[in-house]
């Protein structure tokens, strides 16, 4: 994996997370983790998964509190 | 086959509910008031007499050729400025008239020259056609005396009343011999395309046509729409290719394939030769306009460079070998096959183009879900409105602009925001032009002064220049005002919205930080202006926002759009005509790619591919089982091209290389690519990066459907034969067969058929259907059998509309010591897009080249003088291009166009992208800008590739 790409799939997870944080505290979580699982691949939340799983370093706190409402892929 | 007929009334329709009874000839008719006798006539089959009328514009009365003459009223006024009144009688033909008229017929003609035989107008000539009707049998006057015919009297002295042909227009000639200065030509570019480009000048027997101050056609502000060509009775505004090939035989009615207006045509053919393209009254997106692209710019089709064959290659620093349609599909069944086995069913995807037809993106779309077994199929909509789909989707329940382009007429403020409408959107441009002449205001937010903020009889009320990147803001200071001023509309809000949603969003808009005093700190906006056009929105009547890419191509694209759909729901601008949210489309089908499914994450109507029920209507008919979770998006596909994981890939009729942004970053991603299939007319960009080549087809040479901006399902219908031997839908077809899906679609209606079975919003539609209605707007279905003009009309589609909270964020694009202007990208009139059309045509004459604007003061620090090469540069990358200085930018800010792949912007543009949809950031880039002496090392080794990717063994380089 690419530490470019894997920096650029960090960048898209904290601008969704940017997004709704300025929204009602009690959807922000929610609404992360529903975009994600609408829209991310599963390659790409894989890679998110990994990341968060070696410490999550570089993530906005709220992707980390949706991480549990994110479905997680089956290993490739 | 016939030509397609279309009756001129001589004057337009009048809109009065009011209706008047009358007698013409002894023929009892109704009409509604203000019609004009002329028209009333026709409505009952009686043609008067006429030459400076025409239902396309206001009757003038000049002609006197369309006398009668009314039981009990003295004189013979003229039918066509004469309106109907109750119980008149009118004759049209008396002894009188017939005299009269007459007369005036031998003074037309004694000026007139009497080649009919050879003149390109024979057989379409009103002049002529009226000689006959008048029965002109002999004129008693020469060319002796006064006369504009003959370049020298008799005796050979020069007639200064004579002047030479103007060709200078490459699509139209201008003769002046032949004109009778009937003024139906500066009456179309006055009324119909919003021009002012044509005065009559001179007095009397002198008056003449005149283009801008007396110059020729291309030097003039004429923009070529050819609204005078198509007004002219005589031959006097003359297509060239009418005058190259002569009169057509048949006709058929067909849309343009250039922008998201599109418009309806006839293409008037003599055999499969196409001889013009005319607008189509009837057509609705259009009524009878269009502009230079349409109706001239469809050379392409026979152009040279135009690939017939298909073509592989091994690596892709091979010449191209040339091979049958055979080999070509067995190939890429046969590399995809081997590359889904080695890694991995989902290492493979497809992208759908939004230039090809609805029939042809379903088919794209289903290959690759049917046949590749996943969901990584995207389409080029991707990086221009995949935030409107998102942010409408959010805010009212459906992605799609929610009026008709009739609409306009109704409109007291039009809003226009990232869209410059006169260049993008053409026809729409000069509606909403003529609504302006007739009083509606006007609000521009944009960073550059386009055309609409001032030109010819149209004047914005406000023009907000703000500072690219800055959208968001600038709006939500919008809502500021109409929420703290208390302009909202509690009512509909009440009514419509999600109460407690709005209540919560209000308060968000009415924080202090965000008031127009606040924002402008950022912006650049005065506070004040936009207060007023907050005001002005808010209070002046039907307001109607428009919006374009300078709205979606920013990192918070989808954020903006919900602020737009914000401001149309506080102020109660929804749900009926002349108002609304209004996204112009770029390219002509993207609404329609964006409906057939080409999002990785949704089947056709915007279903999410997670529920179970849309599924399970597709793999019933298709007989497969479907991933049901999403697929890549284009970003996505090259950053796992580049991780290793994705390596084929079928473009359809797309040029991501030029069109994406971060060109070397999209390279990167194809490069590493084992098999790349690009289907297109010309080998494009992308093609250089291609081990297959799979010829296309034009929209001349295929049937099928394309849904322009307002939803419209319009008619594409083949004039003639792929000149590739396949149009595109069947390609694809071949290409599912040989991958081994038992596909036999005979006819793209078949397709359409399919699309109607398991798309709600389709339901209705069938080719049999819209050749009935000529077109609807989806949805058509059993609760709207005629089509939805307009949206949300009892409701919101979501059910409650909501509010949503639009907080500004700075992009991450940031300028700096380095970079400290703001780059910011667009497109003019004569091209389109990346331009591999219209630069195959005579356009070029109107823009050979993309330049830098710049404002003077930014120039003058860096020692730039207009028309030098200059160094833009990017964090991403640089290029060159020359400058032109203007003040159509503010300070700090530059400008360019990206229809020439060797000026590379995209080299320039970085890869931020939305929030939401990955849509990329092409609005804003930090650049600097240096004097240079010519071309970057990338642009020289650019072109190097280029030329040696384009090699076709055993043929002479293709020639750019
Ligand atoms: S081509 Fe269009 S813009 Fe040019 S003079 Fe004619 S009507 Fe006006
Ligand atoms: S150019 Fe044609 S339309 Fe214009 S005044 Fe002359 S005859 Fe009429
Ligand atoms: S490019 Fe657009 S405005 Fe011009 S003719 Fe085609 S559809 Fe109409
Ligand atoms: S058509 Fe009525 S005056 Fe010319």
């Amino acid at each position: 994996m690419s530490p470019d790409t894997n920096a650029k799939l960090i960048y898209m997870a904290n601008q969704i997370a940017t997004f709704f944080k300025s929204q009602p505290a009690a959807e922000a979580a929610e609404g992360v983790a529903t975009h994600i699982n609408k829209y991310w691949e599963p390659r790409m939340r894989r890679k998110l998964f990994e990341h968060i799983d070696h410490g999550g370093e570089g993530l906005n706190p709220l992707v980390l509190e949706a991480a549990a409402k994110i479905r997680r892929p089956e290993a490739a | 086959m016939n030509m397609v007929h279309e009756i001129d009334y001589g004057t337009p329709a009048s809109k009065s509910e009011k209706l008047v009874t009358l007698t013409i000839d002894g023929r009892e008719i109704t009409v509604p008031e203000g019609t004009s006798i002329m028209r009333a006539a026709m409505e009952a089959g009686i043609e008067v007499p006429k030459l400076c009328a025409s239902d396309m514009m206001d009757a003038f009365g000049s002609c006197r050729l369309c006398l009668v003459e009314i039981e009990g009223r003295a004189g013979m006024p003229a039918s066509c400025t004469t309106p109907v009144a109750p119980g008149i009688s009118v004759s049209t033909q008396t002894q009188r008239l017939k005299d009269v008229r007459r007369g005036v017929m031998e003074l037309y003609i004694s000026d007139h020259p009497l080649d009919c035989l050879t003149c390109a107008a024979n057989g379409d000539c009103e002049l002529q056609d009226m000689a006959g009707a008048v029965g002109l049998r002999d004129v008693r006057y020469g060319y002796d005396g006064s006369n504009h015919v003959k370049a020298r009297s008799n005796g050979g002295e020069i007639n200064l009343k004579w002047a030479p042909k103007d060709e200078s227009n490459p699509y139209f000639t201008y003769d002046p011999a032949k004109c009778i200065v009937c003024s139906r030509c500066v009456r179309a570019c006055e009324e119909v395309q919003g021009t002012f480009a044509l005065t009559i000048g001179g007095r009397g027997f002198d008056s003449r046509v005149a283009a801008g101050m007396n110059e020729d056609f291309v030097s003039s502000e004429c923009v070529s729409c050819g609204a005078c060509v198509q007004a002219c009775p005589t031959a006097t505004l003359t297509e060239k290719s009418v005058i190259e090939i002569g009169q057509p035989e048949h006709s058929v009615v067909t849309t343009c394939a250039y922008c998201g207006v599109g418009c309806s045509f006839k293409a008037e053919m003599r055999g499969e030769e196409l001889v013009r393209m005319v607008p189509w009254k009837d057509g609705q997106a259009n009524r009878g306009h269009s502009c230079v692209k349409g109706r001239f710019a469809y050379g392409y089709s026979s152009h040279k460079d135009r690939i017939l064959n298909p073509m592989i290659r091994e690596k892709i620093t091979d010449p191209w070998r040339e091979v049958t349609w055979e080999e070509a599909f067995t190939h890429v069944a046969s590399e995809f096959r081997r590359i889904q086995y080695q890694y991995g069913r989902d290492s493979v995807g497809g992208i759908t183009s939004s230039r090809c037809t609805n029939e042809e993106t379903y088919l794209v779309q289903k290959l690759v879900r049917a046949g590749f077994g996943n969901n990584n199929v995207d389409t080029c909509a991707r990086v221009c409105h995949s935030p409107t789909g998102y942010g409408l989707n959010q805010t009212f329940g459906t992605s799609a602009g929610t009026q008709d382009f009739d609409s306009v007429e109704h409109t007291d403020i039009a809003v226009i925001i990232g869209a410059n409408p006169t260049d993008g959107h053409p026809v729409f441009a000069s509606r909403l032009k003529k609504r302006v002449r007739e009083g509606a205001k006007l609000i521009v937010i944009d960073p550059r002064r386009i055309d609409l903020v001032r030109s010819a009889h149209v004047e914005a009320s406000y023009h907000l220049p703000l500072k690219p990147g800055t959208n968001v803001a600038i709006l939500t200071s919008m809502a500021h005002v109409i929420v703290t001023e208390g302009l909202a509309n509690e009512a509909f809000i009440r009514e419509r919205c999600d109460w407690s949603e709005y209540e919560d969003w209000a308060a968000f808009v009415a924080e202090p930080y965000h008031s127009p005093e606040a924002s402008e700190a950022y912006t650049g906006v005065p506070a004040d202006l936009v207060r007023g056009a907050a005001r002005l929105y808010a209070t002046g009547g039907n307001g109607a926002i428009y919006y374009g890419l300078g709205v979606t191509e920013h990192s918070q694209g989808s954020t903006t759009v919900m602020a737009i759909a914000n401001l149309a729901m506080v102020t109660g601008n929804i749900g009926r005509p002349g108002v609304g949210v209004n996204p112009l489309r770029g390219q002509n089908n993207v609404q329609g790619s964006c409906d057939m499914g080409s999002f990785p994450h949704e089947l056709p109507g915007y279903r999410h591919i997670s529920d179970d029920a849309t599924r399970d209507i597709f793999e019933k008919l298709w007989g497969v089982s479907l991933n049901n979770e999403p697929g890549l998006r284009i970003p996505n596909m090259l950053d796992a091209a580049v991780d290793g994981t994705f390596k084929a890939l079928y473009i359809q009729g797309e040029d991501i290389l030029q069109s994406d942004p971060d060109t070397k970053h999209v390279a990167a991603g194809l490069a590493a690519m084992e098999c790349v299939v690009v289907h297109d007319l010309f080998l494009n960009e992308t093609a250089n990066y291609a081990h297959v080549f799979l010829p296309g087809s034009t929209f001349l040479e295929k049937d099928g459907t394309f849904t322009n901006a307002e939803r419209r399902i319009n008619r594409v219908r083949r004039v003639m034969r792929p000149k590739n031997g396949y149009a595109d839908w069947e390609v694809t077809q071949k290409l599912a067969q040989a991958i081994g899906l038992n596909w036999n679609y005979r006819h793209p209606s078949e397709i359409m058929d399919e699309i109607a079975a398991t798309t709600p919003t389709f339901a209705m539609v069938s080719y049999d259907y819209l050749d009935k209605m000529g077109s609807v707007q989806w949805p058509c279905n059993e609760k709207a059998p005629l089509g939805s003009p307009i949206m949300h009309v009892d409701g919101f589609v979501r059910g409650k509309g909501k509010f949503i909270r639009t907080e500004f964020v700075a992009t991450d694009e940031k300028t700096g010591p380095r970079f400290p202007l703001l780059l910011t990208t667009g497109r003019i009139l004569s091209q389109y897009n990346v331009g591999a059309q219209t630069r195959r045509t005579d356009n070029v004459i109107w823009h050979a080249e993309d330049r830098l604007e710049i404002h003077p003061h930014d120039a003058e620090q860096r020692g730039i003088r207009d028309g030098d090469w200059v160094r833009l540069a990017s964090r991403s990358g640089e290029t060159t291009l020359r400058s032109l200085i203007t003040d159509r930018v503010a300070p700090g800010v530059v400008y360019t166009t990206f229809h020439h792949p060797t000026t590379q912007a995209n080299v320039i543009t970085t890869d931020f992208t939305d929030w939401a949809t990955n849509c990329p950031e092409y609005k804003v880039t930090a650049v600097q800008v240096s004097p240079s002496n010519g071309p970057s090392d990338w642009q020289r080794d650019y072109d190097e590739q280029a030329r040696q990717s384009r090699r076709i063994a055993g043929k002479l380089e293709a020639a750019e």
